[in-house]
């Protein structure tokens, strides 16, 4: 029986690398100053990286600014509705286990109206990279308080600030059944998001990246104005996400063991420092695809037909 | 043995009733089967409490079915009122009377246990109810079940209902060796210690009733050259699905929808396939929607309150034009309603639940035996107009069970592997034939056909539009798709005469009732003739110049319409069946319907008399129709 891992090993038709020509499609509409360039940005050079032929990768979104993404980016795409990405991308992984997919969300997308889908396709596990692009704001529908909408923000349905706490979607992942790989990582700090999609990508299962971006419209001053006065704390480890030097400057560094779940949980929990980098890897858990298809037979036509033929013979009668 | 000379008869409608529990639907099951294999025609409804332990010895603990067996190899619905009923208790009886199923002649047969039972509560209760049922006209028989049970096992509940399959065994004079192997197949999976004490028991009920009746009765058998099957519609629609070639079915748990999934759950990884249970409906929708965007062929399997919550992404499906396939077993709404009963409750739902114009094909199976090959339609419809095609079945036929010809599985065309080659260059996403709206479908993998499936208006290249003339042009293409499919279909024919008086109109399961009531009218001289209707949306062709040809046009349905004489209901304000709402749109006729919404089959002489009332009535349409309009509640 073929596994997962031999269905995933594409057999590329081009005779040639790609160049990042070949994962650009249209000009992209975002705001100029929007973290979801660079996220796209960062997509396109990992495909590039894989030498994937376009074709054979699948992105879907659900509603919203950052869900625009597979508009512009030249692969399969499917852009569909509000908070329901992750069944469109799991019946993808479901029926074509050989392509891979690739998840984009938003906050509100994600943690809110599609929070059921997403504590249950980490429990699914399937194997797709699964960006959540975090920017603590509805932009899209123009400035409404989403789940992580930081505590006495004013936004057009709360002008006199929020009434709760956000959120941490960190803490709840981590908390989940089944989870195999959650990192953190921002817009503004182009090199560290680069290497954190990289580490998705590699990793077999459901990687869930939540991206810290600010929207310079209608949240400019989130994450600190963008990074400038935000606390972070990146997790080190020889296999996590590399902290540069560079990226000193911007926070401290924690030595954290992204395979121990209960230092992960710890880490999870932190909201003040913010931690960066890869909190937790398990690259054991099976997927849910990868079950499925272990367990299901695929008989040739005469046998599909002698055991209908059986099958009906159940209910003979007369 | 000798018994009583039998009485011949071309048919008869059994019910057996018990406590929910105590076996009753085994019991029937069994006598279904010795029927079935024997040669009769056969069509069953299960009568199902609606919870899992209501109190027991109650009205709303009774648990069972109602067979109706013929001479005839083909029975179309569950018939009028019962002739013999077999109870458990008076209460299980009691409800039978409540729920106006009961021939006022009916045969009772009842546990004698509580005649004599300690507690004098049960005794009178016993009394009071038999006494009731005799002053309506029935022949009462107290059985022995309980205590004849005790003589074979050591707790009655366990095997009363073999002994009581073993009386009806010898009450329509079938053969008990038949009913041993019928016994054996069912408790095949059970310990031999089991299946040889319900095989014992079922032979002393069977040589109690030979010895102590003073009467039986016969409906003729005859064995069938041709092979049959009897199963109940949702297990139809699960082989169906196999044979249609789906290959995944996402779902999630809602009665009266479930045992299907239950059906292909069993089989289908056999088969390559897959049942996935999703987190909830809307997910369950949605990884069937992109399992066929992937290039699998997907359905989902749901009812009434998972159609509302699967309403985004069934437009989303039409934007996109995605196939897809739902399956939706109706019960009674809306919101919870009555979730394991019968009602014609989401046709207009079907045709228009979704935001915007989002034009989908809607049909439905009238038949168990056409859940099964409706699937293969449906998958057809789908993947060749690109669309959202939704089945109509509902709870009489999921878990009513019929007798068919067995359907020729070599006939099951091969699946062919995805076509991933290259797209030709200049192929577009959404290349439009501008005459009948059919595009091309391309599917990940193939090499030049990369793009964005959009929820947005888009144009023919897949991009996103926010201009007039495209999304004008968009919705043109994806409403002129079920014209071209209209066109492919035929006329519905007419049952009866081609003209006359009356011509009822109906959809789903109904047909059966509604065919037999003709067929008696007519016999009677009456001018009325009925009109089936499978595709609901399109409408099939020709019905203007069928409904021209009867002076008044009536659906039958079983879904809610206001009563000409509820207060302050006009014909400004009446609402309407649902068949009736869409076929005063579509003909500018003034079509009337009946339309209630008991929970149950109608019968076929309920009809019958709406029938001839109508026709007394005339000019007048079908007013008060106090027979149906009294909501006896039954299954």
């Amino acid at each position: 029986m073929s596994t997962l891992t031999d269905l995933c090993l594409m057999e590329s038709h081009a005779s040639e690398a790609h160049t990042l020509d070949d994962y650009e499609s249209e000009r992209p509409r975002w705001c100029s100053g929007c973290g979801d360039h660079g996220v796209l940005a960062g997509l396109q050079r990992v495909l590039r990286k894989n030498n994937l032929d376009p074709e054979n990768v699948v992105s879907v979104s659900g509603i919203g600014c950052s869900s625009r993404l597979p508009h512009y980016l030249k692969t399969y795409g499917f852009h569909g509705i509000h908070g329901r990405a992750l069944p469109i991308a799991t019946g993808v992984r479901l029926s074509r286990p050989e392509l891979p997919v690739i998840v984009i969300m938003g906050d509100g997308d994600c943690f809110s109206i599609g929070g059921n889908h997403w504590l249950h396709a980490i429990r699914y596990n399937i194997n797709a990279v699964v960006l959540v692009l975090d920017n603590e704001v509805y932009a899209l529908t123009k400035m409404q308080v989403s789940p992580t909408t930081p505590d006495g923000w004013k936004t057009n349905t709360t002008p006199r600030g929020t009434y709760l706490k956000p959120m941490n979607p960190l803490s709840t992942v981590m908390g989940m059944t089944n989870i195999s790989f959650v990192a953190q990582t921002a817009t503004w700090l182009p090199a560290h998001l680069d290497e954190t999609i990289e580490k998705a990508w590699e990793h077999h299962g459901l990687s869930f990246v939540r991206i810290l971006q600010r929207c310079p419209v209608f949240m400019p001053k989130a994450f600190g104005e963008g990074g400038v006065h935000f606390p972070l704390v990146f997790l080190d480890h020889d296999d996590g996400i590399p902290v540069h030097p560079s990226l000193l400057a911007r926070g401290t560094v924690q030595a954290h063991n992204h395979r121990d779940i209960n230092e992960a949980q710890r880490a999870a929990v932190s909201v003040d420092p913010c931690p960066m980098g890869l909190v937790y890897q398990d690259p054991e858990v099976p997927s849910y695809e990868e079950i499925r298809w272990q367990r299901q037979e695929r008989p040739d036509h005469r046998t599909f037909l002698q055991r209908l033929d059986a099958v009906m013979d159940r209910y003979a009668a007369g | 043995m000798s018994g009583p000379r039998p009485l011949r008869l071309p048919e008869h409608i059994v019910e057996i009733v018990s406590d929910a529990g105590e076996g009753a639907q085994k019991a029937a099951l069994a006598f279904a089967q010795l029927c079935a294999k024997s040669g009769n025609g056969l069509w069953t409804v299960e009568i199902i409490p609606s919870e899992i332990r209501p109190p027991p010895h109650t009205t709303g603990s009774a648990s069972g079915n109602r067979i109706r067996l013929a001479e005839r190899a083909r029975v179309t619905n569950a018939g009028n009122r019962a002739n013999v009923v077999l109870a458990f208790n008076e209460m299980a009886l009691l409800s039978r009377l409540e729920a106006g199923s009961l021939a006022d002649d009916v045969l009772v047969l009842i546990d004698d246990h509580w005649a004599t039972h300690e507690d004098e509560k049960y005794r009178l209760s016993y009394r009071e109810v038999l006494d009731e049922f005799r002053s309506r006209g029935a022949t009462i028989v107290e059985v022995p079940l309980a205590k004849e049970t005790l003589r074979h096992a050591e707790d009655a509940q366990q095997g009363k209902n073999m002994f009581a399959v073993g009386i009806l065994c010898a009450l329509y004079s079938k053969d008990l060796d038949l009913l041993d192997d019928v016994i054996r197949d069912i408790f095949k999976a059970k310990d031999r210690r089991v299946i040889e004490l319900a095989v014992r028991l079922a032979a002393a009920g069977h040589q109690y009733g030979v010895t102590h009746f003073d009467r039986c009765f016969e409906i003729e058998a005859h064995p069938s050259d041709v092979a049959k099957v009897a199963m109940n519609g949702n297990t139809a629609l699960a082989l169906g699905a196999v044979s249609a070639g789906f290959e995944i079915c996402s779902m999630y748990p809602i009665t009266p929808a479930t045992s299907a999934s239950h059906a292909l759950s069993e089989i289908f990884e056999d088969f390559g396939g897959f049942v996935h249970q999703a987190e909830d409906e809307i997910a369950a929708i949605g990884v069937a929607l992109g399992a066929s965007y992937a290039g699998k062929t997907a359905l989902t399997i749901t009812s009434g309150p998972g159609m509302a919550l699967k309403t985004e992404f069934q437009g989303l499906a039409v934007m996109t034009e995605t196939p897809l396939v739902i399956v939706d077993v109706q019960r009674g709404g809306p919101s919870t309603g009555l979730p394991t009963k019968i009602e014609q409750s989401d046709l207009l739902h079907a045709i228009y639940g979704a935001p915007g114009d989002a034009p989908k094909v809607v049909i439905a199976p009238s038949t168990i035996e056409e859940c099964y090959y409706i699937l293969s339609i449906a998958r057809k419809i789908a993947e060749e107009f690109r669309m959202l095609v939704i089945v109509l079945s509902d709870a009489n036929l999921a878990t009513g069970q019929q007798l068919f010809n067995r359907p020729d599985v070599s006939q099951t065309p091969r699946r062919p592997p995805l076509d991933l080659s290259p797209v030709a260059p200049g192929a577009l996403p959404y290349d439009w034939d501008p005459t009948t709206g059919l595009s091309q479908r391309l599917l990940p993998g193939q090499p030049d056909g990369m793009g964005v499936t959009t929820s947005l208006n888009h144009d023919r290249n897949g991009k996103a539009r926010y201009d007039a003339e495209s999304n004008q042009r968009g919705h043109a293409m994806r409403s002129r798709k079920l014209a071209a499919l209209q066109k492919t279909l035929n006329p519905p024919s007419v049952h009866g005469a081609p003209q006359g008086d009356l011509l009822l109109v109906g959809w789903g399961s109904t047909r059966g009732a509604i065919e037999e009531a003709v067929d008696v009218a007519r016999s009677e001289g009456l001018s009325v003739s009925s009109l089936h209707i499978q595709f609901l949306s399109p409408l099939p062709p020709g019905l203007l110049e069928i409904f021209a040809r009867f002076r008044q046009i009536i659906t039958v349905e079983l879904n809610y319409s206001d009563d000409w004489n509820d207060p302050l209901i006009t014909n400004e304000n009446r609402r309407y069946g649902q068949l009736a709402w869409i076929l005063r749109a579509a003909t500018l006729q003034d079509i009337d319907c009946i339309a209630r919404v008991p929970g149950r089959p109608y019968m076929p002489v309920e009809i019958l008399e709406e029938v001839k009332r109508i026709l007394a009535d005339r000019p007048g349409v079908a007013s008060s129709a106090p027979a149906l309009a009294a909501g006896k509640g039954v299954h």
